[in-house]
């Protein structure tokens, strides 16, 4: 911004090759120049960054000569920022936004009402996992994933991912953003990583408030695991920290999918709804029997898997296929995203 | 999205020099076969106000979006401050500030929050003076106060005032503002003027567009009138003036005398209607025809040379007539 004379004197240049071009190939021009400009742009920005820092850049060369091509790029030139900041922006919206925060606050509470559950129908005992809460509190959190990740969590993810490009474009803010300009491409990476990062924070209010409640209702001890032995306490904390991560990963594939849903509307509610749709649809083809085969191909049918941490050794085949179905969906949602937005007509 | 054979026959390439927009048959044809925008060759001087003018759904929203790139052309090339677009959006646009179709915020967010977010989207923006440059912008639209409420609770006029603020987020080279004034009462509308009256005795061009002819006239350099698509009219305002024609005008009690000796002198178009004459002029000096008309004996009580009003032109360039603000 601060460069005028720079920045002139290579558009001065440049001007005067399209001017020429202009006299000698009418029509062509605009896209010839897109090859000149492509080489101002590279140009501008560096020179400009020796111009404007030149009294800081003796001193930093004297400093340390090494590092300053590369801190120039960095520092001096705006042009390059990755997006750290709208992502903190995003991110700060995110978790500023009381609708968000409403959910959080449920997928606090829904470990606890289970807590709460087993405590008050003490008696039962079972082999299930939900069974077990009440003779180990650790075992709260595992129950709490078993309930929440088929349906309660996915909704969460799919009101944030869905959301995430229909809600800009409903209340016009999209178009807004994209003459800033946020960039097609950048935006909606930034967004998805916004949504990474929410999917992850739910798993971790999940698995915080479930251990919570499961310390203050139930004794603790050792946990036995599904495949009969039992570990240290200390040694569940860490598959519980596996777990979230494992589980954070599979509502990430899920956002993929309500992302690129959010591309094609909108219309946020009918991205939210749409998404979860699948998600149950997803669910019922996996529950009935003769459509066993399309089984390992569904989403959904992965997310229960996390159960693998549960085992002794750790099941890490069938987490390792896992995480592979949630990158293969994160992928191809990912790519339709992309094609749909980056070709789209912002007409709200 | 930009065609390869170029700018149409007869219509020559636009000038990147010197203009802040450019276009070159510029159109949009959206799917089932509307045609929003036709061929349209904006030429937009750097440092002009540029008034865009036309009925309301004449493409002037669509134009504009097409030149921000939120919209992919059908057909033609365009440029923005000399970069040809859409490879040069993402170093052109930091420049270009933007009003698009009425205001749009996060309710939930206050009017400074609001601005940090619209900031934080673009990568050319310094971050060690947002705080500064939006403290600034919000005082230039008259904000500060509000700065700290809610979005929500703004009224109409302020929120297309905090609109204005964020296309004033950083130095611009370049606003393109649609229908700025649009739904605020008479004394918003003034204050919003003035505004972009104040903003282009910089150096910052100003491409606005407006239904309104008298709010046009008011703040413009330069006009661009839109009919059903297409550019039927661009040039400076004064340049659109003098092309309308002017006509002689003669108040007399012998009408019939005076549309005989008017002919007789090689007139065209002579018409009386009541006790007022009128005629196209062609090559003949007023004084002269004066002259002939009381050398022949008419009793001349008004003489004059009128020229149509903007408003009689656009009438006749777009068929129909423009909302006169009361």
């Amino acid at each position: 911004m601060s460069s005028p004379d720079v920045l002139n004197d290579g558009r001065g240049d440049v001007r005067q090759d399209l001017d020429d071009d202009v006299r000698r190939e009418g029509g062509e021009v605009l896209r010839e120049g897109g090859d000149v400009r492509r080489d101002l742009d590279d140009d501008v920005p560096s020179g400009g960054g020796d111009v404007l820092n030149d009294g800081r850049g003796d001193v930093r060369r004297n400093l340390d000569d090494d590092d300053r091509s590369g801190g120039r790029d960095v520092r001096r030139d705006p042009r390059r920022d990755p997006g750290m900041r709208l992502l903190a922006s995003e991110v700060g919206l995110t978790f500023r936004r009381p609708r968000n925060l409403a959910m959080l606050g449920v997928l606090a509470v829904v470990p606890v009402l289970i807590g709460v559950a087993v405590r008050l129908a003490s008696g039962d005992s079972g082999a299930t996992l939900i069974a077990q809460v009440a003779g180990n509190g650790l075992v709260l959190t595992f129950a709490a994933f078993a309930v929440m990740l088929p349906l309660v969590l996915p909704l969460a993810v799919s009101v944030v991912a869905g959301d995430s490009i229909a809600g800009e474009a409903a209340q016009g803010t999209l178009r807004y953003l994209l003459v800033a300009p946020a960039g097609r491409t950048r935006l909606l990476a930034l967004k998805y990583a916004n949504v990474v990062i929410f999917s992850l924070a739910a798993c971790t209010v999940v698995a915080v408030a479930a251990l919570a409640a499961g310390l203050v209702l139930f004794p603790v001890g050792s946990v036995t695991l599904l495949s009969g032995t039992t570990v240290a306490p200390a040694e569940a904390l860490l598959r519980a920290g596996l777990v979230v991560l494992y589980a954070a990963a599979g509502m990430a594939a899920l956002g993929a999918v309500a992302l690129a849903v959010s591309t094609l509307t909108e219309a946020p509610i009918g991205a939210v709804a749409t998404s979860v749709v699948l998600v149950v649809v997803s669910q019922v083809l996996s529950a009935i029997p003769q459509l066993s085969a399309v089984r390992p191909y569904l989403l959904t049918s992965w997310w229960t898997s996390f159960d693998g941490v549960l085992r002794s050794p750790i099941a890490t085949e069938e987490l390792g296929h896992g995480l592979l179905a949630f990158a293969a969906y994160t992928a191809v949602f990912g790519s339709l995203a992309w094609a749909r937005f980056s070709a789209k007509d912002i007409t709200a | 999205m930009v065609t390869e054979a170029g700018a149409p026959a007869g219509v020559s390439p636009p000038l990147l020099d010197g203009m802040a927009i450019a276009t070159s048959g510029l159109t949009k044809r959206f799917k089932g076969g509307q045609v929003a925008v036709d061929g349209v060759d904006l030429a937009v001087p750097r440092g002009s106000v540029f008034g865009f003018l036309g009925p309301n759904g004449s493409g002037k929203t669509t134009t504009i979006r097409m030149l921000l790139g939120l919209v992919a052309p059908s057909a033609g090339a365009w440029s923005l401050l000399g970069e040809p677009m859409p490879a040069g959006l993402r170093s052109a646009l930091p420049r270009v500030g933007a009003l698009v179709e009425g205001p749009a915020f996060y309710p939930y967010l206050s009017g400074k929050a609001n601005l940090l977010r619209y900031d934080a989207a673009d990568p050319a923006a310094d971050r060690r003076t947002t705080r500064s440059r939006i403290a600034e912008a919000l005082d230039r639209v008259g904000l500060s106060a509000a700065a700290r409420k809610r979005y929500r609770a703004y009224s109409l006029g302020m929120r297309q005032r905090l609109a204005i603020a964020a296309a004033l987020l950083s130095p611009r080279e370049l606003l393109v503002l649609d229908e700025p004034t649009n739904g605020l009462d008479p004394q918003g509308t003034r204050e919003v003027r003035g505004l972009i009256k104040e903003i282009a005795a910089g150096d910052t061009t100003v491409f606005v567009s407006s239904h309104l002819l008298t709010e046009v006239e008011q703040m413009c350099t330069h006009l661009g009138v839109m009919r059903a698509g297409r550019l039927v009219a661009q040039g400076p305002i004064a340049g659109l003036r003098a092309g309308g024609g002017a006509l002689l005008r003669v108040e007399t009690p012998e009408p019939a005398a005076a549309a005989a000796v008017l002919t007789a002198a090689g007139l065209a178009g002579v018409q009386a209607e009541g006790e007022v004459v009128t005629a196209e002029p062609g090559d003949l000096a007023p004084e002269r025809a004066c002259a002939l008309l009381v050398h022949g004996g008419v009793a001349v009580r008004g003489f004059a040379l009128v020229r149509p009003s903007l408003e009689e032109l656009f009438v006749g360039l777009t068929g129909e007539g423009f909302d006169v603000e009361s």
